[in-house]
């Protein structure tokens, strides 16, 4: 049964001190074959079951997670949501996930407290603004709402931002409206709930140890709980995809290092906007409890740590008590990392391979997270069709051999 | 933050090097005569183990010398650090802390959500 979350749930729910919550999903013992098996039980892998589910009629699907759900990047990452992308393919690709997004609460009637407060991004330099200039013109010619803001002009957005009096002064900035944060949570948990309930068994504490393959086709994944059949495997592991297509024999383009990001202790609202700087390398937003939420740089190197070094903290740091003297006597409450894959021209794969029955949906780098219910509804339909959608054509493995790379790194938000 | 013990220089903070990538990567001495795909492996590919992984550093901020390292990616444990002259010590002289290839070391690793 559909379970409804209403203003009147919560009333009743708080009147039973809530100890009469239902379960959200179910825990089973995987059984012993599925037609798909999704490899990562984050965002973009329960999108993609949900979606298989829904729109492609495939229900004998299982989710793995080798953690709890959503407690990889899902749960790790910075929360923003953007597309103003620089090529016709990423802009059309994230701009289709915006617009999951904006009815996204309502369509799993669970609340994603997607937040369209606008995201901006400064530029420090002459290049940055010849840089930016150019984007915002290609995102207008592909249909988004990115607009050029004079200094002046960012002042009256966000009011404590030093703006003139520092060593690189902000000379202007691209700016989406249409960006914004929503819960990271809510996304996994959201998508879990409603592919639960169209018959998509997801298992968690269940790692996968190897794909098993066969004359070039796969033929299931053997895990902590024993092997288990596929007819289909889709691996969305973020870090660990290159790890995990190694086992089935297949290379791919990915270095996986750690990422960053951290929280201050919560304050009253102070910044109404994301504010992103790649020049310096600061990006801050603030979140509904009211902690800042900042994003730091990846590591210089390749690690499976999910910690990351303090020097990198230190830089981001150093950044926003220039940018926003008013944060110099905060104090942090807590810092995290998480693995991300990063491809050669920081674009995401999302594509088959050579063994037949196995797909990849990878190398979001450091930005999948905005990225999730596009990233996965194109996918299901790549599962489900055994093709692409003509959303993430472009996005495939090949361009790694013909030389047809979508080079976002202007784009992308961390330096790498 | 770790530590790197600079052939030259003794053991300073990994903020003072800058990472190569994957050590040994030979350019391939018949371009011309590779197909796009093989071309495109030598460009674009490289491993990406966790666990031993050969690479390459060099000393940025010190005496800018590069050198080779062996390094456990799932701990950033250095397990071994060499000149570019000398050979690639083999996979097998290190032990690594992995029951799976994508498991979590008992110690060394930040993922607290699967570690045992």
């Amino acid at each position: 049964m559909r379970k409804k979350y209403s203003f009147l749930s919560l009333l009743k729910n708080a009147f039973t001190n809530n100890e009469n919550w239902q379960k959200m999903w179910e825990s089973p013992e995987p059984k012993k074959a599925y037609d798909v098996i999704i490899v990562g039980g984050g965002g973009h892998g329960l999108g993609t079951a949900y979606y298989l589910a829904k729109e492609h009629g495939i229900k004998n699907i299982a989710v793995i997670e080798k953690g709890w759900l959503g407690g990889g990047n899902t749960g790790r990452n910075t929360t923003i949501i953007r597309s103003n992308y620089l090529w016709n393919e990423s802009a059309h690709l994230y701009d289709h996930s915006v617009k999951l997004w904006e009815n996204l609460s309502e369509e799993l009637n669970f609340n994603m407290m997607f937040s369209q407060r606008g995201v901006m991004n400064l530029a420090h330099n002459e290049h940055d603004i010849k840089e930016m200039k150019r984007r915002i013109s290609a995102n207008r010619l592909n249909g988004l709402d990115t607009e050029w803001l004079d200094t002046k002009q960012i002042e009256e957005l966000v009011p404590i931002m030093n703006a003139r009096n520092l060593r690189y002064p902000v000379l202007g900035a691209a700016f989406q409206p249409r960006g914004g944060t929503a819960r990271h949570d809510a996304v996994a948990w959201g998508y879990a709930l409603r592919s639960n309930e169209m018959g998509v068994d997801i298992i968690q504490n269940c790692e996968v140890k190897d794909i098993k393959t066969d004359n070039h086709k796969v033929e299931g994944v053997n895990t902590s709980k024993g092997f288990i059949k596929a007819n289909k495997v889709a691996v969305v592991a973020s870090g660990h995809t290159s790890v995990l297509a190694q086992t089935a024999g297949v290379k791919l383009p990915l270095q996986s290092r750690p990422l960053q990001a951290l929280v201050s202790e919560p304050i009253k609202p102070v910044i109404n906007t994301v504010v992103m700087s790649n020049a310096v390398h600061a990006y801050v937003s603030q979140s509904d409890k009211g902690e800042l939420v900042i994003g730091a740089g990846t590591d210089g190197y390749n690690s499976f740590t999910q910690r990351g070094g303090y020097d990198v903290i230190e830089e981001t740091v150093r950044a926003i008590v220039e940018l926003y003297p008013i944060f110099g006597k905060m104090k942090m409450l807590r810092q995290w990392g998480g693995i991300v894959d990063i491809c050669p021209d920081a674009s995401p794969i999302i594509s088959k391979c050579e063994v037949k029955g196995l797909y990849f949906n990878c190398g979001w780098g450091t930005g999948g997270f905005k990225a999730t219910p596009g990233s996965a509804n194109v996918f299901a339909h790549t599962v489900a069709k055994d093709e692409p959608h003509k959303i993430n054509a472009a996005f495939n493995l090949e361009r790694f051999s013909n030389g047809r790379l979508i080079d976002e790194h202007g784009a992308a938000a961390v330096a790498h | 933050m770790i530590l790197i013990h600079c052939p030259y220089c003794g053991e300073r903070e990994q903020s003072e090097f800058t990472n190569g990538g994957e050590a040994h990567v030979i350019r391939p001495k018949n371009p011309e005569a590779l197909s796009d795909k093989e071309w495109g492996q030598y460009v674009f590919y490289r491993s990406n183990p966790k666990g031993i992984f050969h690479e390459r550093w060099v000393h940025t901020h010190g005496c800018k010398k590069w050198f080779n390292a062996v390094r456990d990616t799932s701990t950033d444990t250095i397990l071994k650090i060499y000149k570019l002259t000398d050979n690639r010590p083999e996979i097998s002289e290190f032990k690594s802390p992995l029951k799976s290839p994508s498991g979590e070391p008992a110690v060394g690793s930040g993922n607290f959500a699967v570690k045992k």
